[in-house]
């Protein structure tokens, strides 16, 4: 099920080289899944903006969303009282119950967001999330001491080595020598294809593609799996490694 | 007072003249948990070929100012499965007739497709999609030239029993003598506009956004030239015209009327706001009451108070 409601800006602040935080007031009802997203109306725009969740409760959303063209940088301005028309609960998101007892979460840039309300659905099920997060420098970087304080271990890779592991995140799963019985991951198509090569258990990897709508009407974001094809913003976001077709 | 909303496109009525669009409506599942969408005139369905299409590779929309671009490409289950499995799970949410968008890439497939679609007790009406600008070898190669529209409609007609309207493209020289060679091969109605091809380019790669290169048009930038090609062929024709392209409001829809359209078709509008019917079938009476409109077909063609 997903809903269009209105929801007000409670705060905002800069997490990181064009990385913003949001926090929004409003009715989460619609929300199932960590890792589904909400589609956010901004004036003046056509499409909606498709935005990951990175965390829910009763009646808050946050956001983690980076600064990447013209809309993304007019929410980055947005002040606290300010209303949004969004559609929230778009989207499959992770599967808990899919994932074994010890699981590694591999984020790249802004797709660490959705794995946050993931580690903590994960750990609320009892099982050990690891956190692995990528990015291209030290000034990118968010995050971990939010997944630390869940109680998750963080391993962060950055391209140009100025924090963690110099290098990807491949990198930093085969320095660490983690041991794992599945991975669920987020992050730019060369990251989740690169884990798809790297890791041989099983796996729930979430895509990013431009959308239209954002629930499943105007097939814009189709893709093709071994079990036909899917739209990514309603049978998606998260594929299964075993369905991929690259 | 209740106002009247209903009109009629060759014998089908309708509750009110608000359809969605083909393509921005699927098979009308994604839309039913939003509202009840018996509230409708009715809607026309996914653009349906022979056999079952994957459409173009990703991205496949593009943001434009007031609108955007689309290049799918025909992505649809197929004849077949649109019969054993898309109408058979709507009947079960929708209660009037629907509009069976029917397209094809060789005139035999258009007259297979409509004689199959022709059969289902739901379909009211058959709107020919000859304008699709996102195919290569077919789609609107059929609606760019006059002799080519009228045979495929020749062809539609010769196995169909329900009325057919013909869907046209925006993209001609003359759009007025193709909607004649519709009209004089038999249609019994014409539908515009499809989209308009355009294209963008991602300045910090240098290259197209669409993988397609150039898609097709749609939203409320569209809407001078949709009202204006409605305008002419309306004027040109004695059959029903279903007006479409960029309508947005119940004012939208009011001046498309008043452009000579039967009935409305709201597109792109579904997909940034899937109220859009909604509000604007709720907005219409209201609308009508300022303008002092009792019955809604009077302004079909323009209206003078």
């Amino acid at each position: 099920m997903y809903k269009k409601g209105i929801y007000t800006i409670l705060y905002q602040q800069k997490l990181a080289r064009d990385v913003y935080v949001m926090k929004l007031f409003g009715d989460t009802s619609f929300i199932t899944a960590p890792g589904q997203f909400v589609n956010i109306l901004l004036e003046g725009r056509y499409l909606r903006r498709p935005i990951s969740i990175c965390d829910w409760n009763e009646n808050t959303i946050t956001l983690i969303y980076k600064v990447v063209g013209e809309g993304t940088r007019q929410m980055s301005t947005m002040e606290p009282g300010v209303k949004l028309d969004l559609l929230t609960g778009l989207g499959n998101g992770f599967d808990v119950s899919r994932c074994g007892q010890r699981v590694l979460l591999v984020g790249g840039g802004v797709g660490v967001p959705p794995l946050y309300g993931l580690a903590k659905a994960l750990l609320a099920a009892g099982k050990t999330p690891v956190m692995i997060m990528g990015f291209q420098s030290k000034e990118d970087v968010f995050y971990q001491k939010e997944f630390e304080e869940l109680g998750c271990p963080v391993y962060v890779a950055t391209a140009d080595g100025s924090a963690g592991v110099k290098g990807f995140v491949t990198h930093a799963i085969a320095q660490a020598k983690l041991t794992y019985d599945d991975y669920c991951a987020c992050g730019p198509i060369p990251m989740l294809k690169a884990l798809y090569d790297a890791c041989p258990t099983t796996g729930q990897l979430s895509f990013e593609e431009r959308m239209g709508c954002g629930f499943g009407a105007c097939m814009g974001c189709s893709c093709k799996t071994k079990y036909g094809s899917k739209r990514i913003c309603k049978d998606g976001p998260v594929l299964t490694k075993e369905e991929i077709i690259w | 007072m209740v106002r009247d909303l209903s009109v009629n496109l060759s014998g089908l009525h309708l509750d009110n003249p608000v359809i969605p669009a083909s393509g921005t409506f699927g098979f009308g599942w994604e839309f039913k948990d939003f509202y009840d969408i018996n509230i409708l005139g009715s809607f026309s369905f996914k653009g349906t070929t022979l056999e079952p299409r994957f459409g173009n590779d990703t991205p496949r929309i593009a943001e434009c100012p007031e609108g955007m671009l689309n290049a799918v490409g025909l992505q649809n289950p197929g004849i077949e499965a649109v019969i054993s499995q898309e109408l058979p799970r709507l009947k079960t949410f929708f209660h009037k007739p629907v509009i069976a968008n029917i397209s094809g890439f060789s005139i035999e497939e258009y007259a297979k497709c409509c004689e199959m679609i022709d059969k289902e007790e739901q379909v009211g009406l058959i709107e020919v999609n000859v304008s699709c600008p996102n195919v290569r070898h077919g789609g609107m190669s059929f609606g760019t030239d006059p002799a080519m529209a009228a045979a495929v409609t020749k062809a539609v007609k010769a196995v169909t029993t329900k009325p057919v309207y013909i869907k046209l493209s925006p993209n001609v020289t003359d759009i007025v003598s193709i909607a004649k060679a519709c009209e004089e091969a038999g249609a019994d109605g014409i539908s515009l506009i499809n989209t308009l091809l355009g294209m963008r380019i991602d300045i910090r790669t240098g290259k197209p956004i669409l993988a397609n290169v150039m898609g097709g048009f749609s939203g409320p930038a569209i809407f001078p030239v949709a009202l204006r090609m409605v305008y002419q062929v309306a004027h040109a024709v004695s059959v029903p015209v279903i007006g479409m392209g960029g309508v947005s409001t119940a004012r939208d829809v009011l001046e498309m009327m008043m452009a000579g359209a039967t009935a409305v078709q709201v597109g792109a509008a579904n997909l940034r706001d899937p109220y859009a019917c909604k509000e604007i079938i709720e907005q219409l009476p209201l609308e009508m009451e300022r303008l002092g409109i009792e019955k809604l077909s009077d302004i079909i063609g323009g209206y003078k108070k």
